[in-house]
């Protein structure tokens, strides 16, 4: 890998990666590397991993990291933040994590409007532990526990985080929802989040579509045409709530 | 590296306690009192009964001193939050009780994975489930041995609200020069009830209160002028966890010998030991008091340190009198732990009665009545060990 392609503040001791072949999450934290750079803020970050897939980030990044409790990064960077405040507290966390055993953390760190960046990464299945249905499986969706597919009337339908985040964010909070098929845009909602938490005016929730072929059991053609069809049908990409926005409501478009 | 002392340290010398001052006040109270003594800094609580008057005092004093609280969302959270805290280098706690206690079992074991200097303060109510909002022991067991691991704590067990001032802030002593999680176990009525108490400044008494220290947040940049630190508790195979964890539990057995603490009284001549813990503590001190001044042969121990259990010492009171009476507002929690540290010969040869109360309180009287009946045979001692 040239020196361009991989961003400073990750650790090149521990590449290449331990995630699967077309696994997104080294994307997200490609985008997430390369925000750290532009702000240059290394030094002051605390970088808290989940359970899951989340937690072979726990030696990613030449950044202070915790691999915490399934769903409990949000809580555990919510007390190292309120503790020490001028740490910049990043919780990176799956769509189980964060929307099912997690929740109530997610909903009342931003009801606190707790300064943190909170990345989710939405791959539409448990992929760890096998690809069981997730919060965010899709309607029809194959899972180990979905065998004939996810079916709304019995399981519902998936949860759009972001916008149930957005509507009740308190003033200055910043969501989004960006993709790994779009690793630029990405990288500069987080580094949005990341500036939104630096200037101390609220929290910060990013979701960022992502891959399982593993679990998907897709090649490469249909992992992508499940991403950038049937996923970002269902979960538009775009910045929902922003301080930065003239209107409340009117998306500005990266 | 990580040993470097934070700066905030001396921000935390506003003394809360200056001159040593007799006060009298709740058990809740006096939690707050030596937790602000001891250089604590944050409070993450949620409300469950009855510890809820240590948010209530904490979050009028706290601003006072310049420390910080936040009400959570649960116990996770408060667990969870205090762990991130405590790692920044902040000295944190929590208090809860109960179904409250069942949750923290999760952060606790973090703690222990992780040797992060975690203080949670447990006032057991009733169990199992919901149960009363009052009193118990009940909660041994699970401040001890709960959640998925090998109990790698420390927990104090006060008697009084002298002993839970001292040892609340004993317990910060310990966690952060062990990096053990670090439990003071109290009750709702010692919680709820109001006595003396003498207040004191802990480094004017000579109790060394190591400085707190960071496990993250480091100075300099990472990767340039010093390695990240990278901390976690999930291992990807069998021999790797070993090798983590073994240890860690080597640690513990290493510091038992000095952590563990007991109180004994009129062991010589027993011919029936009393034991308890924590406030029945005070009712089996009592009566063992009035039994011996009547010239009744009776003697008590009473585990301060429930984990470690302080094994040697009821050892020796039990090899010179193998009769004992165990007391205890929980249906044997204690007695098995006894019946752990005795074990082998001794535990053959021991006669174990059992006065079982679990969540109700217990008299002085009550104690009396029962060392009697067991000293005059009407007690059989073998149906103490079907009653676990």
């Amino acid at each position: 890998m040239s020196e361009q392609s991989m961003p400073l503040s990750w650790r090149t001791e521990t590449k290449p990666h331990k995630f699967c072949p077309g696994c997104g999450h080294g994307l997200v934290l490609k985008a997430l590397g390369m925000a750290v750079d532009r702000l240059n803020i290394a030094e002051r970050v605390l970088f808290g991993c989940d359970i899951g897939c989340s937690l072979l980030s726990w030696d990613f990044f030449n950044l202070d990291t915790v691999q915490t409790h399934h769903g409990r990064t949000v809580p555990f960077i919510v007390g190292a933040k309120r503790a020490r405040p001028h740490l910049v507290g990043i919780a990176y966390m799956g769509d189980g994590g964060a929307y099912a055993i997690g929740v109530q953390h997610l909903v009342n760190a931003t009801m606190r409007n707790d300064r943190i960046l909170v990345i989710i990464v939405n791959n539409t299945t448990y992929a760890m532990t096998g690809g069981q249905m997730a919060p965010t499986s899709l309607p029809g969706q194959k899972t180990e526990t979905t065998p004939g597919g996810r079916e709304p009337h019995q399981e519902g339908y998936p949860l759009r985080g972001p916008e149930m985040i957005a509507s009740f964010a308190p003033g200055g909070a910043y969501v989004a929802r960006g993709s790994v098929s779009q690793v630029q845009r990405l990288s500069r909602f987080l580094e949005r989040g990341l500036e939104n938490q630096l200037q101390d005016r609220g929290i910060s929730v990013i979701e960022a579509l992502s891959t399982c072929p593993t679990n998907w059991r897709t090649n490469a053609v249909d992992t992508w045409k499940y991403l950038e069809k049937e996923m970002t049908e269902y979960y538009p990409v775009g910045e929902l709530v922003s301080p930065w926005k003239s209107k409340a409501g009117e998306a500005n478009r990266l | 590296m990580i040993n470097q002392p934070v700066v905030q340290e001396e921000k935390l010398l506003t003394r809360p306690v200056g001159e040593e001052k007799r006060a009298f006040m709740y058990g809740n109270e006096v939690v707050v009192w030596a937790a602000l003594a001891a250089g604590t800094e944050f409070l993450f609580g949620y409300p469950i009964t009855p510890q809820n008057e240590i948010m209530h005092y904490w979050s009028r004093l706290a601003p006072r001193y310049g420390r910080g609280f936040l009400q959570t969302e649960d116990e996770l959270s408060a667990g969870f939050a205090a762990l991130g805290g405590i790692m920044t280098g902040a000295r944190c706690f929590s208090a809860t009780a109960g179904p409250g206690t069942v949750l923290f079992q999760e952060p606790l074991s973090m703690a222990e994975m992780m040797r992060i200097p975690l203080v949670l303060v447990v006032q057991q109510r009733g169990g199992p489930s919901t149960a009363t909002v009052i009193y118990s022991q009940q909660e041994v067991f699970l401040t001890i041995f709960g959640g998925n691991g090998e109990g790698l704590r420390v927990v104090y067990s006060p008697g009084s609200h002298q002993e839970m001032y001292d040892f609340t802030i004993k317990a910060f002593a310990t966690a952060w020069e062990y990096r053990f999680p670090t439990l003071v176990l109290g009750d709702g009525y010692q919680a709820k009830m109001r006595e003396p108490v003498t207040l004191y400044d802990p480094r004017k008494k000579g109790i060394d209160l190591k400085p707190p220290f960071p496990l993250v947040g480091l100075k300099g940049v990472p990767g340039v002028d010093r390695e990240p630190a990278h901390w976690r508790n999930a291992f990807s195979v069998e021999e790797e966890l070993f090798e983590a964890l073994k240890p860690v539990i080597d640690d513990f057995h290493r510091a038992a010998p000095s952590l563990s603490e007991k109180e004994e009284g009129f062991p010589e001549g027993a011919e029936l030991i009393i034991a308890a813990h924590g406030i029945v503590g005070r009712s089996v001190r009592a009566a063992v008091r009035e039994l011996r001044e009547k010239d009744i042969p009776v003697g008590f121990f009473r585990p301060i340190t429930l984990r470690p259990f302080p094994d040697k010492d009821i050892k020796n009171v039990l090899s010179a009198c193998p009769r004992l009476l165990v007391v205890e507002s929980a249906q044997g929690q204690l007695a098995k732990l006894i019946r752990i540290a005795v074990g082998g010969e001794l535990e053959h040869a021991l006669k174990m009665y059992a006065y079982f109360r679990p969540g109700l309180g217990i008299t002085a009287e009550e104690v009396v009545q029962e060392a009697r009946a067991i000293l005059s045979g009407e007690r059989e001692n073998e149906a103490a060990m079907s009653l676990f």
